[in-house]
Protein backbone atom coordinates (compact mmCIF):
# COMPACT_ATOMS: atom_id res chain seq x y z
CA UNK A 1 0.00 0.00 0.00
CA UNK A 2 1.15 3.52 -0.76
CA UNK A 3 -0.05 6.62 1.01
CA UNK A 4 0.73 10.14 -0.18
CA UNK A 5 -0.44 13.14 1.81
CA UNK A 6 -0.58 16.67 0.45
CA UNK A 7 -1.49 19.69 2.48
CA UNK A 8 -3.63 22.09 0.48
CA UNK A 9 -4.77 25.46 1.76
CA UNK A 10 -7.79 24.33 3.73
CA UNK A 11 -7.89 20.61 3.14
CA UNK A 12 -5.49 17.68 3.33
CA UNK A 13 -5.53 15.28 0.42
CA UNK A 14 -4.50 11.69 1.12
CA UNK A 15 -4.01 9.44 -1.90
CA UNK A 16 -4.06 5.74 -1.12
CA UNK A 17 -3.33 2.87 -3.45
CA UNK A 18 -2.84 -0.87 -3.19
CA UNK A 19 -4.18 -3.15 -0.48
CA UNK A 20 -5.53 -1.79 2.78
CA UNK A 21 -5.50 -4.85 5.04
CA UNK A 22 -4.53 -5.63 8.64
CA UNK A 23 -0.86 -5.30 7.77
CA UNK A 24 -1.09 -1.95 6.03
CA UNK A 25 -4.04 -0.24 7.74
CA UNK A 26 -1.79 1.07 10.57
CA UNK A 27 0.12 3.07 7.99
CA UNK A 28 -3.06 4.78 6.80
CA UNK A 29 -4.02 5.35 10.42
CA UNK A 30 -0.67 6.95 11.16
CA UNK A 31 -1.04 9.30 8.20
CA UNK A 32 -4.53 10.40 9.22
CA UNK A 33 -3.47 10.82 12.87
CA UNK A 34 -0.48 12.92 11.83
CA UNK A 35 -2.78 15.30 9.94
CA UNK A 36 -5.35 15.56 12.74
CA UNK A 37 -2.54 15.97 15.25
CA UNK A 38 -1.88 19.28 13.54
CA UNK A 39 -5.46 20.32 14.22
CA UNK A 40 -6.39 19.82 10.59
CA UNK A 41 -9.66 17.93 10.24
CA UNK A 42 -10.79 18.50 6.65
CA UNK A 43 -9.43 15.47 4.85
CA UNK A 44 -10.09 13.92 1.46
CA UNK A 45 -9.09 10.30 0.96
CA UNK A 46 -8.62 9.61 -2.74
CA UNK A 47 -9.15 5.87 -3.18
CA UNK A 48 -8.61 5.60 -6.91
CA UNK A 49 -5.78 3.09 -6.67
CA UNK A 50 -7.22 1.01 -3.84
CA UNK A 51 -7.40 -2.66 -4.81
CA UNK A 52 -8.70 -4.02 -1.55
CA UNK A 53 -10.15 -2.68 1.70
CA UNK A 54 -10.58 -5.01 4.66
CA UNK A 55 -12.44 -4.58 7.93
CA UNK A 56 -9.16 -3.33 9.43
CA UNK A 57 -9.11 -0.51 6.89
CA UNK A 58 -12.75 0.26 7.60
CA UNK A 59 -12.03 0.48 11.32
CA UNK A 60 -9.31 3.03 10.64
CA UNK A 61 -11.59 5.10 8.41
CA UNK A 62 -14.52 5.03 10.83
CA UNK A 63 -12.36 5.95 13.83
CA UNK A 64 -10.86 8.84 11.86
CA UNK A 65 -14.33 9.89 10.70
CA UNK A 66 -15.59 10.10 14.27
CA UNK A 67 -12.57 12.10 15.29
CA UNK A 68 -12.76 14.51 12.36
CA UNK A 69 -16.49 15.16 12.79
CA UNK A 70 -16.28 15.84 16.51
CA UNK A 71 -17.62 19.29 17.35
CA UNK A 72 -18.29 19.80 13.67
CA UNK A 73 -14.69 20.71 13.13
CA UNK A 74 -14.21 18.69 9.95
CA UNK A 75 -14.88 15.53 7.96
CA UNK A 76 -13.24 12.70 6.07
CA UNK A 77 -14.58 12.62 2.52
CA UNK A 78 -13.88 9.98 -0.07
CA UNK A 79 -13.05 10.43 -3.74
CA UNK A 80 -12.77 8.07 -6.70
CA UNK A 81 -13.98 5.02 -4.82
CA UNK A 82 -13.62 2.01 -7.15
CA UNK A 83 -16.86 0.00 -7.63
CA UNK A 84 -15.50 -3.04 -5.82
CA UNK A 85 -14.48 -0.95 -2.83
CA UNK A 86 -17.86 0.78 -2.88
CA UNK A 87 -19.27 -2.74 -2.57
CA UNK A 88 -17.20 -3.31 0.56
CA UNK A 89 -18.46 -0.05 2.09
CA UNK A 90 -22.01 -1.06 1.28
CA UNK A 91 -21.58 -4.48 2.82
CA UNK A 92 -20.51 -2.81 6.06
CA UNK A 93 -23.35 -0.30 5.87
CA UNK A 94 -20.79 2.49 5.74
CA UNK A 95 -21.59 3.89 2.32
CA UNK A 96 -24.34 6.04 3.80
CA UNK A 97 -22.03 7.50 6.45
CA UNK A 98 -19.29 8.81 4.20
CA UNK A 99 -19.62 11.68 1.75
CA UNK A 100 -18.20 10.38 -1.48
CA UNK A 101 -17.26 12.20 -4.69
CA UNK A 102 -16.34 11.24 -8.24
CA UNK A 103 -13.17 13.30 -8.19
CA UNK A 104 -10.66 14.64 -5.72
CA UNK A 105 -11.32 18.14 -7.03
CA UNK A 106 -15.02 17.85 -6.20
CA UNK A 107 -14.27 16.38 -2.79
CA UNK A 108 -11.82 19.14 -1.91
CA UNK A 109 -14.20 21.77 -3.24
CA UNK A 110 -17.04 20.42 -1.12
CA UNK A 111 -15.47 21.69 2.09
CA UNK B 1 -4.96 -28.30 -14.16
CA UNK B 2 -4.64 -29.30 -10.52
CA UNK B 3 -7.85 -29.99 -8.57
CA UNK B 4 -6.48 -28.74 -5.30
CA UNK B 5 -4.39 -25.70 -4.56
CA UNK B 6 -2.54 -25.58 -1.27
CA UNK B 7 -0.18 -23.31 0.56
CA UNK B 8 1.23 -23.01 4.06
CA UNK B 9 2.63 -19.77 5.44
CA UNK B 10 3.91 -18.53 8.76
CA UNK B 11 1.31 -16.67 10.76
CA UNK B 12 2.22 -13.06 10.04
CA UNK B 13 0.16 -10.09 8.86
CA UNK B 14 2.78 -9.51 6.20
CA UNK B 15 1.73 -12.80 4.59
CA UNK B 16 -1.89 -11.75 4.09
CA UNK B 17 -1.09 -10.36 0.64
CA UNK B 18 0.49 -13.64 -0.43
CA UNK B 19 -2.55 -15.57 0.75
CA UNK B 20 -4.84 -13.16 -1.10
CA UNK B 21 -2.94 -13.58 -4.33
CA UNK B 22 -2.93 -17.35 -3.95
CA UNK B 23 -6.65 -17.61 -3.28
CA UNK B 24 -7.60 -15.18 -6.07
CA UNK B 25 -5.50 -17.14 -8.54
CA UNK B 26 -6.90 -20.49 -7.42
CA UNK B 27 -10.50 -19.27 -7.52
CA UNK B 28 -10.12 -17.89 -11.04
CA UNK B 29 -8.46 -21.07 -12.23
CA UNK B 30 -11.28 -23.11 -10.73
CA UNK B 31 -13.76 -21.16 -12.82
CA UNK B 32 -15.14 -18.50 -10.52
CA UNK B 33 -15.84 -15.01 -11.85
CA UNK B 34 -13.58 -12.11 -10.94
CA UNK B 35 -16.16 -10.75 -8.54
CA UNK B 36 -16.54 -14.14 -6.87
CA UNK B 37 -12.77 -14.53 -6.63
CA UNK B 38 -12.58 -11.10 -5.00
CA UNK B 39 -15.21 -12.12 -2.45
CA UNK B 40 -13.49 -15.42 -1.69
CA UNK B 41 -10.18 -13.60 -1.30
CA UNK B 42 -11.79 -11.10 1.04
CA UNK B 43 -13.40 -13.75 3.26
CA UNK B 44 -10.09 -15.59 3.39
CA UNK B 45 -8.20 -12.42 4.25
CA UNK B 46 -10.55 -11.65 7.12
CA UNK B 47 -10.29 -15.22 8.41
CA UNK B 48 -6.50 -15.25 8.23
CA UNK B 49 -6.16 -11.83 9.87
CA UNK B 50 -8.24 -13.22 12.74
CA UNK B 51 -5.96 -16.25 12.99
CA UNK B 52 -2.83 -14.11 13.12
CA UNK B 53 -4.28 -11.68 15.64
CA UNK B 54 -6.40 -13.93 17.83
CA UNK B 55 -5.74 -17.63 17.28
CA UNK B 56 -1.99 -17.25 17.59
CA UNK B 57 -1.58 -13.63 18.62
CA UNK B 58 0.69 -11.04 17.01
CA UNK B 59 4.32 -12.08 17.15
CA UNK B 60 3.47 -15.65 18.12
CA UNK B 61 4.90 -18.14 15.62
CA UNK B 62 2.64 -20.67 13.99
CA UNK B 63 1.55 -21.71 10.57
CA UNK B 64 -1.57 -21.27 8.52
CA UNK B 65 -2.61 -23.75 5.85
CA UNK B 66 -4.91 -22.61 3.06
CA UNK B 67 -6.38 -24.99 0.49
CA UNK B 68 -8.80 -24.36 -2.38
CA UNK B 69 -10.65 -27.05 -4.30
CA UNK B 70 -14.03 -27.76 -5.86
CA UNK B 71 -16.64 -29.92 -4.22
CA UNK B 72 -19.24 -30.28 -6.92
CA UNK B 73 -20.25 -26.74 -7.82
CA UNK B 74 -18.81 -25.26 -4.64
CA UNK B 75 -15.38 -23.78 -4.23
CA UNK B 76 -14.22 -24.80 -0.77
CA UNK B 77 -11.52 -22.85 1.03
CA UNK B 78 -10.11 -24.78 3.99
CA UNK B 79 -7.98 -22.85 6.45
CA UNK B 80 -6.10 -24.62 9.21
CA UNK B 81 -4.22 -23.35 12.21
CA UNK B 82 -3.07 -24.63 15.59
CA UNK B 83 -3.89 -21.56 17.60
CA UNK B 84 -6.48 -20.96 20.28
CA UNK B 85 -9.87 -22.48 19.52
CA UNK B 86 -12.24 -19.98 18.02
CA UNK B 87 -15.70 -19.50 19.39
CA UNK B 88 -17.82 -17.72 16.82
CA UNK B 89 -20.56 -17.20 19.39
CA UNK B 90 -18.35 -14.89 21.41
CA UNK B 91 -17.88 -12.44 18.58
CA UNK B 92 -20.18 -9.41 18.76
CA UNK B 93 -22.43 -8.68 15.81
CA UNK B 94 -21.39 -5.42 14.23
CA UNK B 95 -23.81 -2.58 13.80
CA UNK B 96 -24.20 -1.89 10.09
CA UNK B 97 -27.10 0.54 10.15
CA UNK B 98 -26.86 2.92 13.10
CA UNK B 99 -25.65 6.52 13.21
CA UNK B 100 -21.91 7.09 13.41
CA UNK B 101 -21.75 7.71 17.16
CA UNK B 102 -23.37 4.36 17.90
CA UNK B 103 -21.37 2.29 15.46
CA UNK B 104 -19.43 -0.60 16.87
CA UNK B 105 -17.50 -2.26 14.15
CA UNK B 106 -15.85 -5.08 16.02
CA UNK B 107 -16.82 -8.44 14.56
CA UNK B 108 -16.91 -7.04 11.02
CA UNK B 109 -14.47 -9.66 9.76
CA UNK B 110 -16.65 -12.59 10.72
CA UNK B 111 -19.71 -10.74 9.45
CA UNK B 112 -18.05 -10.31 6.04
CA UNK B 113 -17.07 -13.97 5.90
CA UNK B 114 -20.66 -15.02 6.46
CA UNK B 115 -22.06 -12.51 3.98
CA UNK B 116 -19.56 -13.17 1.22
CA UNK B 117 -19.49 -16.95 1.39
CA UNK B 118 -22.46 -19.29 1.12
CA UNK B 119 -21.48 -21.34 4.14
CA UNK B 120 -18.89 -20.97 6.91
CA UNK B 121 -18.08 -23.93 9.14
CA UNK B 122 -15.70 -23.86 12.11
CA UNK B 123 -14.28 -27.04 13.53
CA UNK B 124 -11.79 -27.64 16.29
CA UNK B 125 -10.28 -30.75 17.71
CA UNK B 126 -7.33 -31.29 19.97
CA UNK B 127 -5.39 -33.19 17.32
CA UNK B 128 -6.02 -31.20 14.17
CA UNK B 129 -6.38 -27.76 15.66
CA UNK B 130 -8.73 -25.25 14.08
CA UNK B 131 -10.25 -25.92 10.70
CA UNK B 132 -12.38 -23.37 8.89
CA UNK B 133 -14.22 -24.34 5.73
CA UNK B 134 -15.87 -21.72 3.59
CA UNK B 135 -18.03 -22.55 0.58
CA UNK B 136 -18.82 -20.45 -2.47
CA UNK B 137 -21.06 -21.70 -5.23
CA UNK B 138 -19.61 -21.19 -8.66
CA UNK B 139 -21.90 -19.36 -11.11
CA UNK B 140 -23.48 -21.66 -13.67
Amino acid sequence: MEVKARQLKRVDLVEVSGRIDSATAPQLEATLQAIMGQDRFRIVVDMQGVEYLSSAGLRVLVAALKQARRWNRGDIRLANVPPRIQGVLQLAGLDALFHSFDSAVDAVGSF
Amino acid sequence: MPDRFEMTVPSDLANLARIAEFVTDAALRLGLTEQQAFEVQMATDEACANIVEHAYGLGVPGSIGVACEMEGDDLVVTIRDRGRPFNANQVPTPDVTGPLEDRRIGGLGLYFMRKLMDRVVFHHDAQGGNELRMYKRRSP
